[in-house]
């Protein structure tokens, strides 16, 4: 195999955490940063003629090329796990930027208990309280620790948003349930399509606390640190799925690439795909570098001082367990820390509501809109409630287009194609809209990731393999929150309402979110946890592992901010600290 | 190489709109001109006359307004097949193919292409039957994975922007009032509260003037 010359700095994957760590290294040191991407390269200036609904949002251009690798899917250990054959429930992105180019951009903070669940929620309900198999964990990191960091992501995207909690002080019309924030948000909330301006005044006439969704795609010019500038949203409503044609969207190549691209010391190579990570197990363990497949076809070993492995949750789990990296977890035993607690996300849209009047639902972006978090986290009376947890509401204008969008109906239509159908999704198309409920997700030993013993990708390494199931913990929840939805929605005068029917085994084929996390977790031990808190691999101490794959449990809230914070932190660690002094940091 | 196929478009069937052929050249089909001979790529013609005809049951031309014989449903579904979709070039397709419960998603073997050629011979003399009779006929698949794809390319090429081929005019945007890819709703989203704002649509190469590349043209 043909060695290349060797690098400081080797960075898997060219996403948000990939690229926001080769902009850190790359311009606050003098360190050679190789960032290696196996999807394409991304011509942003044609974004304007991607505003096509049918290759991007149903033949999903910009996602990864299952052909090549997808994973595999099973509900539970003892059932036979099939491979996901298209995409689903989650899209992943490919190529340059990742799934941040494809975004809806909606950004609100984890909330502060999120981060030392096991903790508190044992504190305050007792060691009782907690669902039978869980693996719920502390973070090892505080909402405290992190707040710096997370006000350094407000800047970086120049988030619009509305404070309701600046050092404590509770501010109307924000979310005062967050945690505080040092500052208000870098620029105002973004315009209100109708839908949600009447999910806010419904939820305000009923007593809740409404806010307008934090969101990336910001309401108006804003220079953010870097001294990158961007214009505000003009609401065309091509926003998820697509990348944003004016970039009033946030995304690593209108935010970061610009500046990577300046910086000699930062290569960015894409068409790279990464198989294995080598290391030294001997008497002082280190990785020495990665093999990938260039873009030629040819297996090249690439050195470097340090790995940065950023790709996506997936992929980040597969390559420790490809290359031997650890120990695999096994549910059975407990032993092992990779591929464990692995976690999705609630989301279910709780109630469909028809109207008489139409809402002009093609205008709109992925993150204008309204959140409502009464029953969030812990934040609200549980009583006697059967789960733990919560989560938010979400009334937006993403921005709908026809395909996607033609044939919600209210379930007293019952024909599904023929002339009274299309007379029926004809009439009621721009008179619909859900109140969506996104909540938490909590770990369970028996949900994890490990590799399929049938099913390879092109290259022959076996796929990854997911076990995974909705609990009771998430179907009382969905119970519980969706008559409030329905209540809204009365309250917004809708002519019909239909409730969610509630949560069933997990379905691969409708699209819930692209937030799936852990398998690489951050913790306090060794034995629970695959890398410390500051994202530094437990025995080799020159891999650190960025995104959601570092995150124990899910919370409610949308990750991307979360996983940038704590890419920030680790960036200020490894200038202040490993560098000076190259070893363990915690 | 296959034998040329065409499919004839009269104004007639069409309603007298605009339909993109081939090579992209959009004609109108006023009544007094010829009929239109629009080669396929994959259908024969007698497919495209059978899916011309399930896709118009699917969502039909009634007076609730045009359906799939005025937007050129068929000959969407052509190109997608003769495609980088219709030969599954972007799915996972290693086997052991296994069957599995739905909340898995497709599991076959087969492509669109060869799923649409498999269920079209089972539906050979379809086009000549009385739209009562094509009803019973699709009635007795409507649980099936092709009628599921039937159903799903119909709303595709009712509703995609006119370069895939359908949505010819137009005529599935207006519709339902969508008006395409507009660059900007800045000055109206917030002014049109439970009230219509319709604009007159536009299609993505009206309004960027640039060369779109498409999926379906991929190898």
């Amino acid at each position: 195999m043909k060695s290349l010359p060797a690098v400081d700095v080797v960075i898997i994957g060219g996403g948000w955490s990939g690229l926001l760590m080769a902009k850190e290294l790359g311009s606050r040191t003098s360190l050679s940063v190789l960032v290696l991407e196996r999807g394409p390269s991304r011509e942003t200036s044609d974004y304007a003629n991607d505003m096509d609904e049918l290759d991007f949002a149903i033949r999903l251009h910009m996602m990864q090329d299952l052909s090549q690798d997808t994973v595999t899917f099973r509900h539970n250990a003892n059932k036979r796990a099939l491979p996901l054959r298209q995409h689903g429930s989650f899209l992943p992105g490919a190529g340059v930027g990742g799934s941040g180019e494809h975004w809806n951009a909606q950004c609100p903070r984890f909330l502060p208990d999120c981060f030392e669940l096991l903790s508190r929620t044992t504190e305050k309900y007792g060691a009782k309280s907690l669902p039978e198999g869980h693996a719920i964990r502390d973070w090892g990191v505080t909402y405290d620790e992190l707040e710096p960091f997370y006000t350094r992501v407000d800047r970086l995207l120049g988030i619009s948003g509305k404070a309701g909690n600046l050092r404590g002080q509770k501010i109307d019309g924000g979310n005062i349930f967050e945690g505080w924030r040092s500052e208000e948000y870098p620029t105002p909330p973004t315009k209100m399509p109708y839908f949600a301006a009447l999910f806010r005044d419904a939820a305000n006439s009923l007593g809740y606390h409404p806010y307008p969704v934090p969101s990336a795609n910001i309401s108006q010019t804003y220079t953010n640190p870097d001294g990158i500038s961007r214009g505000g949203c003009t609401y065309c409503g091509f926003c998820g799925r697509f990348g944003c044609m004016v970039g009033a969207k946030a995304q690593p190549t209108n935010l970061l690439l610009p500046i990577i691209q300046k910086r000699k010391n930062i290569v960015l190579r894409t068409g790279a795909w990464v198989r294995r990570i080598l290391f030294d197990a001997a008497s002082k363990p280190a990785a020495r570098g990665v093999t990938y497949i260039d873009a030629h076809g040819e297996e090249v070993f690439q050195p470097a001082s340090l790995v940065i492995l950023s790709s996506w949750t997936f992929s980040n789990t597969r390559l420790l367990l490809l290359s031997g990296i650890g120990e695999p977890y096994d549910p059975a035993t407990g032993r092992g820390t990779v591929g464990r607690n692995l976690t999705h996300q609630v989301s279910v849209p709780s109630a469909n509501a028809f109207f008489k009047e139409p809402l002009n639902r093609f205008m709109g972006s992925g993150s204008a809109g309204m959140l409502m978090s009464d029953f969030d986290g812990d934040v609200f009376d549980r009583g006697t409630l059967p789960f733990l947890r919560g989560g938010f509401f979400s009334a937006r204008g993403f921005g709908f287009q026809p395909i996607g969008s033609f044939g919600v109906l209210p379930r007293s239509v019952k024909a599904t194609w023929g002339s009274e159908w299309k007379k029926a999704a004809v009439s009621y198309y721009d008179r619909t809209g859900a109140i969506i409920f996104t909540g938490e997700h909590l770990a369970y030993k028996n949900h994890f990731m490990d590799l399929d013993p049938t099913y390879k990708d092109k290259l022959g390494d076996p796929l990854l393999r997911l076990t995974l199931d909705w609990r009771e913990n998430e179907r009382n929840m969905v119970d519980f929150t969706t008559p409030k939805a329905v209540e809204i929605a009365r309250a917004m005068h809708a002519e019909e309402v239909d409730a969610f029917p509630g949560l069933r085994s997990y379905d691969t084929t409708r699209y819930q979110s692209t937030h799936v996390q852990g398998g690489t977790v951050m913790g306090s031990s060794p034995d629970q946890s695959v890398v410390n808190p500051f994202l530094q691999h437990w025995q080799l101490p020159n891999l650190f592992i960025l995104g959601g794959s570092t995150f124990p449990q899910n919370s409610s809230a949308n990750p991307t901010p979360t996983i940038l914070a704590f890419a920030y932190r680790t960036a200020d660690a490894l200038v202040n600290r490993y560098l000076k002094n190259p070893g363990t940091l915690a | 190489m296959r034998r040329r196929h065409f499919l004839t478009l009269s104004a007639a069937t069409l309603g007298g709109v605009l339909v993109y052929s081939l090579d992209r050249k959009a004609s109108f089909l006023a009544s007094e001109q010829k009929p239109l001979r629009i080669p396929l790529r994959f259908f024969t013609e007698t497919e495209a006359l059978i899916v011309a005809g399930a896709a118009s049951r699917i969502f039909p031309s009634d007076d609730s307004g045009p359906g799939a014989r005025e937007a050129g449903v068929s000959i969407f579904i052509d190109r997608q097949l003769a495609g980088p979709y219709g030969r599954d070039r972007f799915r996972y397709i290693q086997p052991p193919f296994e069957d599995a419960p739905a909340v898995l998603g497709y599991q076959g073997k087969e492509t669109p292409r060869e799923l649409y050629r498999e269920a079209l011979k089972g539906l050979n003399g379809f086009h000549l039957l009385s739209p009562g009779e094509q009803d019973k006929s699709l009635q007795q698949i409507e649980s099936s994975v092709f009628f599921a794809l039937l159903r799903q390319n119909t709303i595709e090429g009712m509703f995609c922007d006119p370069i895939h081929g359908g949505n010819a005019g137009m005529v599935g945007w207006q519709l339902v009032g969508f008006p395409g890819p507009r660059m900007s709703n800045y000055d109206e989203i917030d002014k049109y509260y439970g009230k219509p704002f319709r604009p007159k649509p536009a299609t993505l190469a009206q309004v960027t003037h640039a060369k779109i590349r498409l999926g379906e043209d991929e190898p």
